[in-house]
């Protein structure tokens, strides 16, 4: 059902070129994904967790699909899952039609800690694919990641190592490294956890802009309903552990995107909508645990 | 006062446009710098504390136990005389080529651990499978006191040079390996990932996560591992030896020479300082990232 509807939408999007071929991948660079009944625990026979539970979602090329749900509900796992990290109990996970089956240069991730490597400059770490892989000239490479620089405000600290920079800084520097090499799908676990408020704004819109003059595929995993409403093509909504998809959102705002338009009503809706379901999910998960039923007590009838 | 003010702000505008010292300059800039801070005076007095307890109770107060074991005095005036009484001082041959071989054989066996631990160590970190083969035998060697080697070198091989070299090598193989070991399993796996995701081969995340990610534990372990070379070494002089400091201790005991004895064990310590400090310099050459990230210049 889910990928019938896939593949009419992305046939229409990239110009009625068969999908999933390798023309249709050069020419749009931009990669759709398939996740159909995924399944996915932790632990052994005796003490076995599920963390996913069959998980189907489809990302149409060229949008920006924000994925919220409680803490600890699986985000993770899901992005390790769709990173190539770890395979799947069941269930397929699809790029173009290919089953994934490691990591692999066409997915990025962006990650939830910071992960550029300490022991190179922040340069370096930028150059690093692109150099390994020898797709660009040198000459390329250097333009290429000047100009991305240039972008993410981090001239100045291009020869400073990961540790002698700012948080923000090393999520920018990051942000850089993901992007010289143009993924055709980028993943983002909450890319901008830990920022203070003011610069993860600036992110944010820094980041949009990014996003609307390329349009690269993008799963961007968050825990900030607004910042997915901001962003997002498609807002996904999660259940609590183990994960399925609770809710799919089509966020409506028009592009390009401003700030001001989270205060609409269409904006204030979305997120009303997401917040219930997101709610119920929460208490469902302290009343399994049932230790904390003053707690979630309270916090209903607060909330009625 | 406000002129002083002036001239003070306009020096310190001079110090940002100066072009960063180099070399011994440098060295002598960090000097300088560290003459504002107590650690040199506190440095200088607990050495003359040391001394001056070592005096004391030697060749001062002459405490029973102490009275036979020579006083600062004699070993410093002996050690820098020309003509010494008994036989040996920093100007005389023997003393020369005690120190020359026994460095000699430290280059070596450290030299010999290092090219042999770092690899081995960095391979079974890196291969699960290679890990499993070697891991058991490793870890059942190296519980092995390295005094309980002696008559086995000494059976294997012939003369007093292999042996010596075999059983300083042994020591400080295990301590090289184990910590290189130790190293690649602390790499965070999101270094991994990330490599993963960037498209490298498991050549590229070898060389540029595995190496540069175990080093911080690697000159760790060359560290003790030098240390532990030298205890071993001295040992292994001290049983069978024809020349090196650990001989020298020994034989200048057997004939009751025992300036020379304190002599041999001062420059031992002397020379095991120089050689940690030069370890710990390469270690802090090789990883600037993590020198400058974690302000450890200058130590
Ligand atoms: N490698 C693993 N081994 C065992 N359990 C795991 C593993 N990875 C994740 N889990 C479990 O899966 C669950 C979901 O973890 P995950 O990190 O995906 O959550 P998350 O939604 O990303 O949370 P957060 O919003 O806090 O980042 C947790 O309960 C965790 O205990
Ligand atoms: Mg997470």
């Amino acid at each position: 059902m889910a990928r019938k509807q896939t593949s009419t939408k992305s046939k229409a999007s990239s110009g009625g070129k068969p999908n999933g071929t390798t023309v249709a991948d050069k020419t749009s660079g931009k990669s759709g994904l398939e996740l159909s009944n995924v399944c996915k625990g932790y632990g052994d026979e005796w003490a076995r967790e599920e963390v996913l539970i069959d998980l189907s979602l489809s990302i149409l090329p060229g949008e920006l699909t924000a994925v919220v749900g409680p803490s600890g509900c699986g985000k993770s796992a899901l992005v390790n899952l769709i990173a190539g990290f770890e395979l799947p109990d069941s269930g397929e996970i699809l790029i173009d039609g290919s089953p994934v089956t490691g990591p692999g240069k066409d997915r990025l991730v962006v990650f939830q800690e910071s992960a550029l490597v300490p022991w190179q400059t922040a340069y370096q770490n930028v150059v690093f694919g692109p150099k390994l892989r020898r797709d660009m000239s040198p000459a390329q490479i250097k333009e290429e990641a000047d100009k991305l620089f240039e972008t993410v405000g981090l001239v100045e600290f291009k020869d400073k190592y990961p540790l002698q920079l700012s948080g923000g800084m090393q999520r920018r520097a990051e942000l850089a490294r993901a992007m010289i090499n143009q993924p055709k799908l980028m993943i983002m676990d909450e890319p901008f956890r830990g920022l203070d408020a003011m610069s993860r704004e600036l992110m944010q819109e820094f980041f949009l802009r990014l996003f609307e003059k390329n349009r690269r595929t993008n799963l961007f995993v968050t825990s900030e309903i607004e910042e997915a409403i901001f962003l997002a093509d498609r807002l996904v909504v999660l259940s609590n552990k183990p994960a399925h998809v609770r809710k799919v959102i089509d966020i409506k705002l028009e592009r390009p995107r401003d700030f001001h338009m989270l205060s609409s009503t269409q904006a204030y809706e979305y997120k009303r909508e997401a917040m219930e379901i997101l709610h119920e999910e929460a208490l469902k998960g302290f009343k399994s645990t049932d230790s904390q039923s003053d707690f979630v007590e309270a916090f209903s009838t607060q909330n009625d | 006062m406000s002129d002083q003010a002036i001239s003070s702000v306009e020096a310190g505008k001079a110090g940002e446009v100066r072009a960063a010292p180099k070399g011994i300059m440098l060295a002598w800039y960090r000097f300088k710098k560290s003459l504002a801070t107590p650690d040199p005076y506190l440095m200088v007095f607990g050495i003359f504390l040391w001394l001056g307890t070592y005096y004391l109770l030697t060749e001062g107060w002459k405490v029973p136990r102490f009275e036979k074991i020579p006083g600062p005095v004699e070993v410093i005036t002996e050690f820098f005389s020309r003509d010494p009484i008994w036989g040996t001082s920093l100007f005389t041959e023997d003393f020369h080529t005690n120190v020359y071989v026994s460095c000699q054989r430290i280059l070596i066996s450290f030299g010999l651990a290092t090219g042999l631990g770092v690899p081995l160590g960095l391979f079974m970190g890196w291969s699960r499978k290679f890990k499993d083969y070697a891991f058991p035998i490793l870890e059942t060697l190296r519980p092995i006191p390295i005094l309980a080697w002696v008559p086995l070198a000494i059976v294997m091989f012939s003369g007093f040079e292999t042996p010596i070299i075999f059983l300083a090598t042994l020591a400080s193989f295990f301590v090289t390996t184990l910590n290189t070991l130790l190293g690649v399993e602390s790499i965070d796996e999101s270094y991994f990932r990330a490599a993963g995701c960037l498209g490298s081969k498991k050549h590229h995340v070898f060389w540029h996560v595995v190496v540069p990610g175990a080093m911080p534990f690697v000159f760790t372990g060359l560290q003790i591992s030098i240390g532990v070379a030298w205890f071993s070494l001295v040992a292994a002089e001290m049983i069978s030896g024809d020349f090196g400091l650990g001989y020298m201790i020994m034989d200048s005991y057997m004939v009751n020479k025992y300036v020379s004895m304190v002599m041999a064990m001062i420059s031992l310590g002397f020379v095991g300082w120089i050689t940690s400090a030069m370890v710990r310099w390469a270690g802090n050459r090789m990883m600037q990232w993590r020198v400058k990230a974690l302000a450890l210049e200058g130590r």
